[in-house]
Order: C-alpha cells, then structure tokens, then sequence
C-alpha cells in the first residue's frame, strides 16, 4: 500500500487538472523517441521518425502521446489502489506489446522534463518529489504482471 | 553511446549560453537532489542545513558546476581531463557512482525550467549523453 501525504495527494490532482493533454503527452512521447532512441522499436509501423522533426510532427506520435496520457487518469483518480488500476494494462503491455518494462520509466523520466518545462518555477523540489513518487508508482504497476 | 561531434557542438552551444546562470543551475539542482532522492543526503551530514536555498548547498552546487565546466573544456577526453576529480571521488569522497545519475536528471529538469525554449528534444539528447560520459569519467578511478 503506498502511503500519500496530503501535500503530494493534492499536488497530483492539482498537476493533472491543470494538465494540456493534447500538448504534454504528445511532447512526452516524441521527446522520449528522440532522447532514447532505442524506444522506437515498438513504432516501427508509425512511418518516419527518421530525425526529431519528423517524429516530433508525426501525427501517429501525436496521437499516441495523447492516447498515452489519458492513460494516467486512471491512476488520478484511483491513488490508493494504482496496482490493481493497472493490473489489466500491465498484462496488455507484458503479453500482447512485449514492451520492456524500462521504457516505463524512460517515459516518465520525459514526462517529468516537460512539465518542469511548462510549470517553470512552480515546479518546485516538494513538487517534484510528489511527481516522480506518483510516476514511479504508476511505472512498479505497469511492469507487475509481468511473467 | 559516446559523443559525436554533433553532440559536442550541442554541448558546447548550450554550454555558452547556460554558464553564466551555472551557480544558480547547480543550487536548484543539488537541492532538489537531497529532496527528492533522501538517500544523497548521506554524503553530507557533515552540514548544518541541507535544505534548498541554504549557504552549503549552493557553495557546493557552484563546485559541482565547475566540475561539469571542467568537462566541456575537456569534452574531447573526459578519462584524461577529469582524471584529478576521478581520483579525489574515488579515494576521498568515495560518492557510490549511482548517485550521479540522480544529480544529472535535476540538472536536465532544472535546465527544463529554466530554458524551456532552448531545453529541445535535441539539446536533451546531448546534454543526457554529455552527463553520461561526464559521470562514467568521474567514476574511472574506483576499481
């Protein structure tokens, strides 16, 4: 059971609310595929990602990332039982996409740059504690059912 | 994954246009470190006060900045160039090297912040791979 102090409860739902869908995940996600490369093995049918251009314009990224985002209001909504939240998702990704599960947190890892970028200074020490705590969480569930 | 050329003008590029905030690059990054990651406080009971802001932590974040200086003066042989730094982490301050990938990831967030315009996709490749290389010198000297 994760334990949440206020502070870091109130300081996720006031991210997510607050959260461009359409503009993070999409950034996040082309911002990954250029970062480290090597995640782009599983969009081999997402057509050119040759440079950063083209995958930061691709409208299969685009979609993608928003796709991918939208993914994380589950855990939002549901912060006190993110493991069985994503038990179903976690299988998905194990069985069905074969991802490496340290792709989870090569994702975050981005997501977290892009916030900070658009939060600026608001994106404090405290806050991004709050922030990695919930996406470390978010990736230890996405990589449980793995077998 | 060591750096091309490309990556080494990306450095360097970044770097003339970053150094003159360095102090204040190296504080935000250092205390958001001992916040977020609690285990790296270990290294510095040594201080009165590790909290954010205070006077340790940002004369220690202008030190670890004149590291990373250090390094893209000596971007062409990082091994040769930080070989002092190696030894004296590797003798003396004894750091476990997982740690670095800690402090080099508040580094790229604080840079995130502070230049988000200039914080591309393609400046983060190279400053990522910089830091890398730069961490892996620094640890040349443990075993």
């Amino acid at each position: 059971m994760v334990e949440w102090t206020d502070f870091e409860r109130a300081t996720i739902q006031n991210l997510f609310s607050k959260m461009d869908y359409e503009l993070v995940g999409p950034a996040a996600l082309s911002r990954c595929l250029v970062v480290y490369p090597w995640t782009q093995r599983y969009f081999g049918n997402f057509g050119n990602l040759y440079n950063a251009e083209a995958i930061t314009s691709n409208e299969n990224v685009i979609n993608h990332g928003k796709v991918v985002l939208h993914g994380l209001d589950r855990a939002v909504k549901n912060m006190d039982n993110i493991k069985d939240t994503y038990a179903e998702l976690s299988l998905l990704h194990s069985e069905k996409l074969h991802v490496d599960p340290d792709n989870f947190r090569l994702l975050a890892d981005c997501l977290t740059i892009v916030v900070a970028s658009r939060m600026g200074s608001d994106f404090t020490g405290d806050v991004q504690a709050a922030f990695q705590k919930f996406l470390a969480v978010v990736v230890s569930s996405l990589g449980r059912q793995y077998h | 994954m060591s750096l091309n050329e490309s990556d080494k003008a990306v450095v360097r590029a970044t770097w003339s246009k970053i150094s003159k905030a360095a102090d204040v690059i190296g504080a935000d990054a250092l205390g958001r470190m001992l916040c977020i990651y609690p285990q790296t406080k270990t290294y510095f009971t040594h201080w009165p006060d590790v909290k954010p802001g205070s006077a340790h932590v940002k004369e220690h974040g202008r030190k670890v900045m004149t590291g990373v200086a250090m390094g893209v003066a000596k971007i062409d042989d990082l091994s040769a160039g930080l070989l002092e730094l190696s030894e004296r982490h590797a003798f003396q301050l004894r750091v476990d090297p997982a740690n670095f990938k800690l402090l080099s990831h508040c580094i790229l967030v604080v840079m995130a912040i502070m230049y988000p315009k200039d914080f591309t996709p393609e400046v983060h490749v190279a400053m990522d791979k910089f830091l890398i290389s730069l961490s892996l010198a620094i640890s040349e000297k443990y075993r």
